[in-house]
Parts: structure tokens; C-alpha cells; sequence
């Protein structure tokens, strides 16, 4: 709970439009027309939002119908994941196999009803330092796919993220999907909370050992960073792991803590990783 | 706006405020007040729905966004009444009330839903199962054991269950 009180049933309100587009062509030009409308995907993070009040837009750009962003395909090599992939999605389906670190990374969002909903997309948007799908898709060299009606660019993610819940995307751009090449490298994610489920990371890590050793992790920077070394330099990487982080005090954890949790974490993921 | 969807297979519609959560339009613009409003955040999974037969909590689904889907609340899962006009529980409801499941009541919508769901996709789940499927709904009046027992005696219960 945050604290702050619902809204009462009578309330008085200022008016919002809600704009459904049914492609994505529609939906680019609606946010072109009006670029201060929020995207509303699964609705987990836009929703608390405008059920405290902490917000309220001139028009929700309701993104659900928009068959262009949904699901995931393959493309020469490469996997196109839709911004409108919910972490359900990727958790059940083949994505698991693929994309190990960030179905585990999925499967510790929130609860059943939250994964239903949520989606990478927005993860993405709300650009949280404490987004679980980050770590694992950055250790896989994921590009973000924004598109606007001016055309589509691709940004390397620890580019687009450029801040505490600051994006690159320009005031027409709409994320529209996730891309990158699967490592295939054996891969892990971990997460600390104070229990398994429906908690936002004390601090989480996501590393891979391919050809190079790659770490990222989250709630312990800014914005996402990614670690590399090479494999002949494991004894070492716990340490430049914690380094690598600009953590913080605050409710959930010291930096401190923060900064322990990730050697010890780095050291149990390169004994997975590396026996793999 | 008027927003217009089906629960619990009758078409509804409802004149809802833009910004305004499915779970608002059940409850206040419509006669659904079985799924509760508790934290209006996603965390309590007291206002658990299916959504065109996914598990959701409707205070996190905007009303707009069911416009032309399907909703299913707890209402709709008890078998409509015979002559004696009592409607039959669903085999889920049953078994939370033959566990002492219910304290308060407050969180048992939520969990019948999730329940629902669970054994819609996993008749006869592990403990473990039962422990994920149900981590998004909270009970504050006592443990989770008999929501557990009523969870293990549905599965049981149902053809092509275990246990």
C-alpha cells in the first residue's frame, strides 16, 4: 500500500479520452496527433496510476487490440518479441527455451494475474531501475524496436533507458517491439525479495556464460548496465559485478546490502552458468 | 462512455468515467459486487476475473479495455437455480465451504476465481502448483492451510482430478 487514499465514488473528473486503435497503423497516427496520451498495455503500472490519482492524461492510448504487437516471431536469426508479450507468454510457451534467464526473470513478476497482464513492452515504457525482464534481455544484447509515424529505429536497451523511469522514445514513438539474436550461452536470473512472489526487487541479477561472461543487473543503478569479461577472468567477475552498481539506500535494502547481494549472487550464477 | 461486454454470458453495458477500472464498472455501474476492492493495486488479487478466460485482477484492466470481450466474476460460476431458486455452487465454492475455508470472506472471491483457473489448467496440481497459482491473493484473517485443503478436496473432487 502506498499510502495514499482511492479515489471517492463521487468524484469529480476531469475528462480523458480513450483512443482503442485496431492497427497499428491507427495507433501510430493517434500518437502522433496526440503525443501527451498515455499507452495503456496490461495496464499493471497505467492503472495504479490512475486508480490513486497519481496522474491523470488527457487520453489513454489503449493498446490491446493492436494485433501488430502482439506475440513473437523469427526473423533470419533473430527473434522479434512484441511489446505487447506478456511475461506469461514468454514463461509457458517455447520462449523458455530460448530465452531462459528472462522466463525465469518472468516467472518472478508480481503474481499469476499480474503475468497475465503485464508485458515487456511496458516494462520498458515505465523504465523502472527494478524491471525484472531488463537484466535478462540486456545480457542478451536486446535492441528496442520504436516506431512513429516519421518511421522505425532500433535502440540498443542500455541506451534507451536513460534514466530512473526515463525512456528515449520521442513524443510520437510508440515501443513496438523487442529485438535480439539468442545467445544460446547457458543463463540464469535471481531476484531478492522478501518473499517469492508480488515483490519489486531488493535487487535481482541476470548473467549469461557464453564466449564472454555477462551480467546486468536490477534496483542496484540508475539505468541498466551491462558487465562483461572473459571466461578465464570468473574468479574475478563477482567483484567487478559489484562494482559495476550505483546502488542506493531506501525502503527495500541498503546500497550496502545491495552491493553484498550481488557478489554473492554472481558467484552462485557463474557455478550454474559455467557448469552448464 | 458507454462501454459494452458480456459477463458471465449476458451483454451488459455500462456509462463508465474514461479512466474507470473494470473492477469499478462490476461493482458500482453494474450488479457484480462479488469481486472485491481492496488495495486497487494488483497486489491483493481480492477482485480476481477472467478476461476472455484469463485470470486477472479487474482493477488493473481499464473498463474500456473489455469493451467487446468476456468477463467472468464469481457470480457466474455457481450453476443458475433450480425450482427451488438456490443456485448450486461450483464444485470450488463447495469445497471452500465444506474446508472452513472462508474466515471473513473477503479474499474468497478472489481465490475461488484463481482456483477456477488453476484447476481449469491443472486438475490435479502439486502443492507447489497450488502455492504459485495462488501467490496473487491474499488472506489476512488466518493461514492459508484450509484454503488448501478446499483446493486439494476440489481437485479431488473433479472428474480426471487426483488426489
Amino acid at each position: 500500500m502506498q499510502g495514499v487514499k482511492p479515489l471517492a465514488k463521487n468524484r469529480t473528473v476531469r475528462a480523458v479520452d480513450v483512443l482503442t486503435p485496431q492497427t497499428l497503423e491507427e495507433a501510430l497516427a493517434l500518437k502522433a496527433e496526440q503525443p501527451e496520451a498515455w499507452p495503456i498495455q496490461g495496464g499493471t503500472d497505467v492503472m495504479v496510476a490512475l486508480n490513486f490519482d497519481h496522474g491523470r492524461p488527457p487520453a489513454l492510448l489503449n493498446l490491446n487490440e493492436v494485433p501488430e504487437l502482439r506475440g513473437w516471431s523469427r526473423d533470419n536469426g533473430s527473434l522479434r518479441l512484441g511489446s505487447g508479450l506478456t511475461y506469461m507468454e514468454i514463461e509457458r510457451g517455447e520462449l523458455r527455451e530460448v530465452l531462459p534467464a528472462l522466463a525465469e526473470a518472468s516467472r518472478t513478476v508480481g503474481s499469476p494475474q499480474i503475468r497475465n497482464r503485464g508485458t515487456i513492452g511496458g516494462n520498458l515504457g515505465t523504465a523502472s531501475p527494478a524491471g525484472d525482464a531488463l537484466p535478462p534481455l540486456l545480457v542478451e544484447r536486446a535492441e528496442v524496436e520504436c516506431a512513429s509515424v516519421r518511421g522505425t529505429r532500433r535502440v540498443a536497451l542500455d541506451e534507451f533507458v536513460t534514466g530512473v523511469k526515463r525512456n528515449a522514445l520521442a513524443p510520437d514513438e510508440l515501443i513496438t517491439a523487442v529485438w535480439l539474436v539468442p545467445s544460446r550461452a547457458p543463463q540464469t536470473f535471481m531476484k531478492i525479495g522478501p518473499r517469492n512472489a508480488m515483490v519489486i526487487a531488493v535487487v535481482s541479477l541476470a548473467v549469461s556464460a557464453g564466449e564472454e561472461l555477462r551480467a546486468s543487473f536490477g534496483s542496484a543503478a540508475p539505468r541498466p548496465v551491462l558487465v562483461t569479461a572473459p571466461r578465464e577472468d570468473a574468479s574475478t567477475f563477482a567483484e567487478l559485478v559489484a562494482e559495476a552498481a550505483a546502488p542506493i539506500d531506501d525502503v527495500r535494502g541498503t546500497a550496502a546490502y545491495r552491493r553484498h547481494a550481488l557478489r554473492v549472487l554472481t558467484e552462485r550464477a557463474l557455478d550454474r552458468t559455467l557448469a552448464a | 462512455m458507454i462501454v459494452r461486454f458480456r459477463v458471465n454470458g449476458e451483454a451488459h453495458e455500462a456509462d463508465c468515467w474514461e479512466g474507470e477500472s473494470l473492477l469499478f464498472a462490476l461493482r458500482e455501474k453494474l450488479p457484480f459486487p462479488g469481486s472485491k476492492n481492496a488495495c486497487e493495486q494488483g497486489e491483493c488479487g481480492s477482485c480476481s476475473v477472467l478476461l476472455d478466460g484469463t485470470l486477472v485482477c479487474a482493477c488493473l484492466v481499464l473498463a474500456a479495455q473489455a469493451d467487446g470481450h468476456e468477463v467472468t466474476t464469481v457470480e457466474g460460476l455457481a450453476a443458475p437455480g433450480g425450482d427451488d431458486g438456490d443456485a448450486a455452487l461450483h464444485p470450488v465454492q463447495q469445497a471452500f465451504v465444506d474446508a472452513g475455508a472462508v474466515q471473513c470472506g473477503f479474499c474468497t472471491p478472489g481465490l475461488v476465481v484463481a482456483t477456477v483457473d488453476l484447476l481449469a489448467r491443472s486438475p490435479s496440481p502439486s502443492d507447489d502448483e497450488i502455492r504459485e497459482a495462488l501467490s496473487g491473493n491474499l488472506c489476512r484473517c488466518t493461514g492459508y492451510a484450509k484454503i488448501f485443503d478446499a483446493v486439494r478436496a476440489a481437485a479431488a473432487a473433479a472428474p480426471g482430478g487426483g488426489g
